[in-house]
């Protein structure tokens, strides 16, 4: 394998892996958050054993986050320097802005709740998970206005062999930013809602602190439900948007080779052969795709092989076809999956006014499976959104093989993508041990993990008692 | 008046002498741990004393490299890829340190927290080692061709003086940590800290003096700068005969003030060292890369110039505060997060 493929290979896994934690940071958050405010206005105690239990689980998955995170904004620099001189003028400063805005408010307030829990007024305890939560979000707004400018460059200027910023504002106002900020704050909210909902939902299977998982249960339902809307709602308005500003990313979702009929059907799965660029066993619903792509029942939609003639003449020759079956099975799993958590989130504040909630065994069990859906339905939306560029890095502007850094061999690569993923490989089971052992320990047990207690007989002990 | 290139110099400067300022005590808490508490209630102590802060000093790296991608993007690129191996084994360090503070206290079982303590140690050790060696081999020039592009062999970076400088800072670090020890930490632990610190003092000086004297060689940093920088050695010795009366005398405050100093000077010399260039070319001075051929454009520039000035104060102002909230000593007879 060259450099480029290593490099890719290496920057997906690693990004991928980080954006696990990240989505469940921000919503667990922001739930916590609500717990403790509920806390400080209720002045009932029940909300403050959950904002601890679930700050416990919360910090383990912060720190993994915190920790893979430092190494995505190293990888540009290591892995794409040409990248990085390309577009650092522009690049650059969202970055920048978000470690100086975002890390530092997120890790300062993050260090005062964790050990300021008897030293600081209620309030200002809960104000300061409010900030964290709300550096959580700064921090996804200017890594995803970053993003959005590979995805549909504004502001930007082609001067001295790169691209220099001409417009901040532009690139805060970015469309594409617009459509891609809250359908990723929503996913990340789900994200946290549906794990309080799904662990709750063991608990209360076993008939265990049945009033505080019910209480955990009813918070995040809600914020369930909230996200599931926004994250549709929010998902077509980017649908909308990527017609017209990266119809071959569209294209490439549906496994559209030729133009579509007006209206164009929505292609529910179909067998692709990027061969002979077409399609066989195709179950189509009629008007969906129209509907999707321009929000009305009419309009026919471009197909990859007319884009690639268009693209050819704009761009040069070159293949402009992204990795057709990636983009559209990943497409596939995001949307039926973004689907289901809504759907359920429905069921599930339906069960709870109802007041059925306990004694429904089947929802509850699927609700335990649905912890996955968000993490899936997350990464399957980057799949999507990374793969679907391609070949693109910079949309227009630079293709990802011509990014690779030029000083750096194959066998370095190599080397730190063994020993990242060995790494994180290691992390991933210590904190899936760590998550079950909070779980396990439940509610009651506060952290406090008081020293062993002395032996009587041992000298030690008998030293503690005089 | 000063460009705004060279102000933004200064501040990555900044960021990366406040990063060893900061974190310097929290790596070197980190190594100490492993030596001069006894048992784990002292281990303990040791890591709830940079409990609340060491994440946020952290940050100064991050946002370090984050100024310095924004208002040097070939800097950045130049380095990160022509340091490649290195800043790889800075972030297995910071990963494995990262979760090891948080993971450590989780589980009460000698062989897990005997696990976390070497974590601890190697993950405090690796960053400055490397940063140590970096910063020595950058200094010293690294091989970057007429394309900004480095191509360093591992001669030009791991040899005897830049391992020596790694070893300094390495060392400078476990110092300072020692001496911040003795300013959180209660009783015969921060005696023992301080009685570490001041066995110290012989061993960093010949450091120090073997490191900055093969700088006088191997470097043009005399030549180009040779007055400030001359001047800044001086007021180092004196910093440093004071650092080791005050440890003595029982003064860790100044102490404290003093090991601190001595960290800025060192790091603020790499880079008055380095100005006008960002990157030293050992293969023509025409190559290297410098404040003007390495920046951003002057819109971009002023963009995070005046972001940056609106920030700083709230930034600086609420991390100063948390010092403040917990300017308590820990005492591991307490209830201890970590």
């Amino acid at each position: 394998m060259d450099v480029v493929e290593l490099s890719r290979i290496q920057f997906a896994s690693t990004t991928l892996f980080h954006f696990l934690f990240v989505p469940l940071s921000i919503g667990l958050a922001f739930i916590i958050a609500i717990m403790e405010t509920m806390y400080v206005v209720k002045k009932d105690d029940k909300y403050k054993k959950m904002a601890k239990f679930w700050g416990h689980i919360f910090l383990i998955n912060f720190a993994v986050g915190v920790v893979t995170g430092i190494l995505q904004e190293f990888q540009f620099g290591m892995n794409w320097s040409e990248y990085s001189r390309f577009v650092g003028d522009v690049f650059g400063a969202p970055l920048a802005i978000e470690a100086l805005l975002a890390f530092f408010m997120e890790s300062t307030f993050l260090g005062l709740w964790i050990f300021g829990w008897d030293r600081l007024p209620k309030w200002v305890h809960a104000l300061c998970i409010w900030l964290v939560s709300l550096g959580t979000i700064f921090s996804a707004f200017f890594i995803l206005s970053a993003n959005s400018f590979m995805q549909h460059p504004v502001g930007e200027v082609l001067q001295n062999g790169r691209l220099e910023m001409n417009d901040f504002l532009a690139i805060m106002t970015n469309g594409q930013l617009w459509v891609e900020f809250p359908h990723t704050v929503f996913g990340s909210f789900a994200t946290g809602a549906l794990f309080i909902v799904g662990i709750s939902a063991i608990a209360l299977l076993r008939k265990k602190h049945v009033a505080f998982y019910k209480g955990s249960f009813k918070i995040a339902i809600v914020v369930a439900l909230i996200s599931g809307i926004g994250i549709a709602l929010s998902g077509h308005e980017q649908a909308l948007y990527l017609v017209e500003t990266q119809p071959m990313k569209m294209a490439a979702s549906e496994g559209l080779w030729e133009d579509s009929a007006d209206p164009a059907p929505w292609t529910v799965f179909a067998n692709i052969d990027t061969e002979a660029k077409e399609n066989s066993g195709e179950l189509k619903i009629p008007y969906v795709l129209s509907f999707l792509s321009y929000g009305k029942f009419s309009g026919s939609v471009e197909g990859m092989n007319s884009l690639q003639e268009r693209y050819t003449d704009l761009y040069g020759p070159g293949n402009y076809i992204p990795p057709v079956k990636t983009t559209f099975w990943s497409f596939r799993v995001m949307t039926v999956l973004g689907g289901a958590i809504l759907a359920l989130s429905v069921w599930g504040a339906y069960l709870y006014a109802r007041k059925k909630l306990v004694n429904s065994k089947w929802y509850l069990r699927l609700m335990i499976v649905a912890i996955s859906f968000p993490f899936i339905g997350n990464s399957a939306g980057w799949v999507m959104t990374e793969i679907g560029r391609q070949p693109w890095v910079v949309f227009g502007y630079m293709k990802t093989e011509d990014a690779v850094s030029a000083g750096v061999t194959a066998g370095e690569v190599l080397f730190s993508l063994i020993t990242f993923s060995a790494l994180y490989l290691i992390l991933f089971a210590v904190m899936i041990t760590l998550f079950v052992r909070e779980i396990k320990k439940g509610p009651d047990h506060d952290i406090e993990e008081t020293e062993p207690i002395a032996d009587p007989f041992t000298k030690e002990g008998q030293h503690a008692f005089s | 008046m000063l460009s705004l290139n060279e102000f933004w110099f200064i501040l990555v400067a900044v960021l990366f002498v406040g990063f060893f300022f900061l974190e310097g005590f929290d790596f070197g808490v980190g190594i100490a741990s492993k030596f001069v508490a006894k048992d784990d209630l002292e281990k303990r102590a040791f890591i709830n004393s940079i409990g609340p802060y060491w994440d946020a000093n952290e940050v100064w790296l991050i946002t370090a490299i984050g100024a310095m991608f924004a208002a040097f993007p070939n800097w950045y690129a130049s380095m990160l890829s022509g340091f490649y191996l290195c800043f790889a084994f800075i972030l297995f360090g910071l990963i494995g340190r990262g979760v090891a503070f948080e993971f450590r206290g989780k589980a009460d079982h000698p062989t897990w927290r005997k696990t976390w303590d070497w974590v601890i140690l190697i993950g405090s050790t690796i960053p400055p080692l490397v940063f140590g060696i970096m910063f020595t081999a950058l200094i010293q020039g690294v091989p970057i061709d007429e394309n900004m592009h480095m191509h360093a062999g591992i001669s030009d970076v791991i040899n005897v003086y830049t391992v020596l400088g790694g070893v300094t800072l390495t060392m400078l670090c476990v110092w300072h940590g020692l001496i911040f020890g003795t300013l959180r930490l209660m009783d015969t632990l921060r005696e023992r800290c301080r009685r570490a610190a001041k066995n110290l003092l012989p061993i960093n000086a010949i450091l120090l003096v073997a490191f900055l004297g093969m700088t006088f060689f191997k470097t043009d940093m005399f030549s180009v700068h040779g007055n400030i920088l001359e001047y800044l050695f001086m007021v180092g010795i004196l910093v440093y005969i004071a650092s080791g009366y005050f440890i003595t005398r029982k003064r860790d405050g100044w102490a404290f003030l003093m090991s601190g100093l001595i960290m800025i000077l060192l790091i603020a010399s790499v880079f008055i060292g380095l100005f006008p260039r960002v990157m030293i070319s050992s293969i023509s001075e025409a190559y290297s890369l410098t404040v003007q051929s390495a920046s951003s454009g002057d819109y971009s520039l002023k963009v995070i110039t005046y972001i940056s000035l609106a920030l700083l104060p709230f930034v600086l102002g609420y991390q100063i505060w948390s010092y403040y909230v917990f300017r308590k000593r820990v005492d591991h007879k307490e209830h201890m997060e970590y």
